[in-house]
């Protein structure tokens, strides 16, 4: 029987000795495997005593599958061989691209969405998939600008992309919130369009207001909670689509463990409320 | 088609919107290409270029932490934005990134008085490979106490893989280093010396000792596939006095090889 994950949080090494000391049962914990890319050493048996009591997620950030080039050989190998040490229960990467000519840039960068990006990207999907040997899930990037050369709307490609890939989706719900917000759509509509069946996971995460710009401009920052707008579209989601995993993301503006332990909470009891059973 | 088109292929729209967009990225003073001036000139153009600035800076003070301790903050961050632009991250395991950050220091010209600064951050390299390097066996001490002298002078001693070690002949780097690596409160006045590191990760933890400059001879000639007789040959020529038994009980006790071999690799007395 395959275990049914609740809520989880993103691992910090800050909180490595709280997480491994954690007793709560379906707890899990989701890395950047791009930080455990090493050939030993401490991080390696970090991560690997926690995998030995919690599930593990692998959330990568620099396969730069929309790149108009082939994901690195030596990179996917990498992957390949930490997926391999630690069987994670998700493997799952970016609709964005962050290295380009040899230079990687720490950021999930936009695209025009043509039917050229969408070749590519399956095919780089599905190159992923059969070297990890696994569906992998997608996640919907936050956005800033406005690009107009855009062919498809983005729920209409990451569903033809699950079509032609047989990937899933992550659907980070206040990544929708941010681009909502910034770009002027609804974030309801985008919520309830999104293709509930082929969510593997879904993230929360806290956001800012641009510190230059205000409110005009969100900035998908990770470093504070998640803000009752975003939690209001969470339940929205799984009142409709059900109990999915779902990972409380932080990575600045770190709070002690217990604090983030208690963001988890909340999402694993709206993912057992009564109200989303009746829904 | 043109003869040339599989060796220069033209590239497409998206590779066009890739090269233009990363030029703005990179040079966002210089004009952007056609295609990219509605997006360059949107204020949010600019998250893009301050997330990534933002992380090259945090990966590579994250990397050196004793030299931002000796230089404060502001000035580490200010220099590091100089040294992303020249060199920005080549592949995404960001704990790696920064290899040429001390040679940049050396030619850094606002750092020319702080003549110690590009060794305090070859160190701070060295702890991060010590800290990454590969898992490796731990020499026992005993396997070379029960060796016959003869026996033990074509010995080789093989270092662990995460054993770094450095003569730093002009100033006392080791002490500088190690109290700016922990959070030190300021102690004795330093004494200007040369001096030596020794960084090894025998279990988990990467460990730091002074070593002289004949136990880095002694360390050198090691792994260079020197015979123990070799080695211990080359530390004597560096330092006339040295106590050997003491240096390769120092040595063993950090940890600092790995394994024993007998057959030499290198010339002796021609290391």
């Amino acid at each position: 029987m395959t275990t049914v994950l609740t809520a989880g949080l993103g691992l910090k090494p800050q909180h490595y000795a709280a997480a491994l000391a954690c007793p709560a049962d379906g707890l899990w914990f989701e890395v950047h495997p791009e930080n455990y890319m090493v050939t030993g050493g401490p991080r390696l048996a970090w991560l690997e005593s926690i995998r030995a009591r919690h599930p593990v997620s692998l959330h990568g950030v620099a396969l730069s599958l929309a790149a108009d080039a082939k994901p690195d050989a030596a990179h996917l190998a990498r992957l390949r061989e930490l997926a391999r040490r630690i069987e994670p229960e998700l493997v799952s990467e970016h609709l964005a691209w962050s290295t380009w000519r040899g230079v990687y840039h720490p950021d999930l960068l936009p695209f025009p969405r043509t039917e050229a990006a969408l070749e590519r990207i399956a095919d780089n999907v599905s190159i992923t998939q059969e070297t990890l040997q696994r569906r992998i899930a997608i996640e919907n990037p936050s956005h800033y600008l406005h690009i107009k050369d855009h062919a498809r709307d983005e729920i209409d490609f990451l569903t033809e992309l699950v079509r032609r890939t047989g990937c899933g989706l992550l659907l980070d719900v206040n990544n929708v919130y941010v681009s909502a917000r910034n770009l002027g759509f609804s974030a309801e509509s985008y919520i309830d369009a999104f293709p509930g069946d082929a969510v593997m996971e879904i993230h929360l995460a806290g956001h800012t207001p641009d510190p230059t710009l205000g409110d005009k401009l969100l900035i998908d920052s990770h470093d504070a909670p998640i803000a009752p707008a975003v939690w209001a579209l969470y339940t929205r989601l799984i009142a409709r689509i059900g109990v999915r995993p779902t990972l409380i993301e932080r990575d600045d503006n770190l709070p002690d463990f217990a604090t983030l332990y208690s963001e988890c909470e909340h999402a694993a009891g709206l993912l057992r409320s009564p109200l989303r059973r009746a829904a | 088609m043109p003869a040339n088109a599989t060796l220069n292929p033209v590239p497409g729209a998206l590779a066009r919107f890739q090269d233009a967009f990363e030029c703005a990225l990179l040079a966002p003073d210089s004009a952007p290409a056609a295609e990219l001036a509605a997006l360059t000139k949107q204020p949010a153009f600019a998250v893009y270029h301050n997330t990534i600035m933002k992380g090259c800076i945090d990966a590579l003070q994250a990397n050196y932490p004793a030299v931002t301790r000796l230089v404060g903050e502001e000035w580490f961050r200010t220099a590091a934005s100089v040294y992303v632009r020249q060199a920005p991250p080549t592949h995404p395991m960001l704990l790696e990134y920064g290899a040429s950050f001390a040679d940049f220091l050396t030619g850094f010209e606002p750092a020319a008085e702080l003549t110690y600064l590009p060794d305090v951050a070859r160190l701070d390299r060295y702890w991060t490979e010590a800290h990454a390097a590969p898992d490796d066996k731990l020499l026992d001490p005993a396997s070379v106490a029960g060796l016959a002298p003869d026996v033990l002078a074509s010995t080789i001693l093989r270092p662990h893989a995460a054993t770094r070690w450095a003569w730093f002949s002009n100033s006392p780097i080791y002490t500088i280093w190690s109290r700016n690596r922990t959070d030190e409160t300021a102690g004795d006045e330093i004494k200007w010396k040369p001096e030596g590191a020794l960084l090894a990760r025998p279990r988990d933890v990467v460990q730091w000792i002074t070593i002289d400059a004949g136990g880095c001879a002694f360390l050198d000639a090691c792994a260079k596939g020197c015979s123990l007789g070799a080695a211990a040959n080359a530390a004597l020529e560096t330092k006339i006095d040295i106590d050997l038994v003491r240096l390769m009980s120092t040595l063993f006790a950090a940890g600092a090889f790995s394994e024993i071999s007998f057959q030499p690799k290198c010339m002796e007395g021609h290391q």
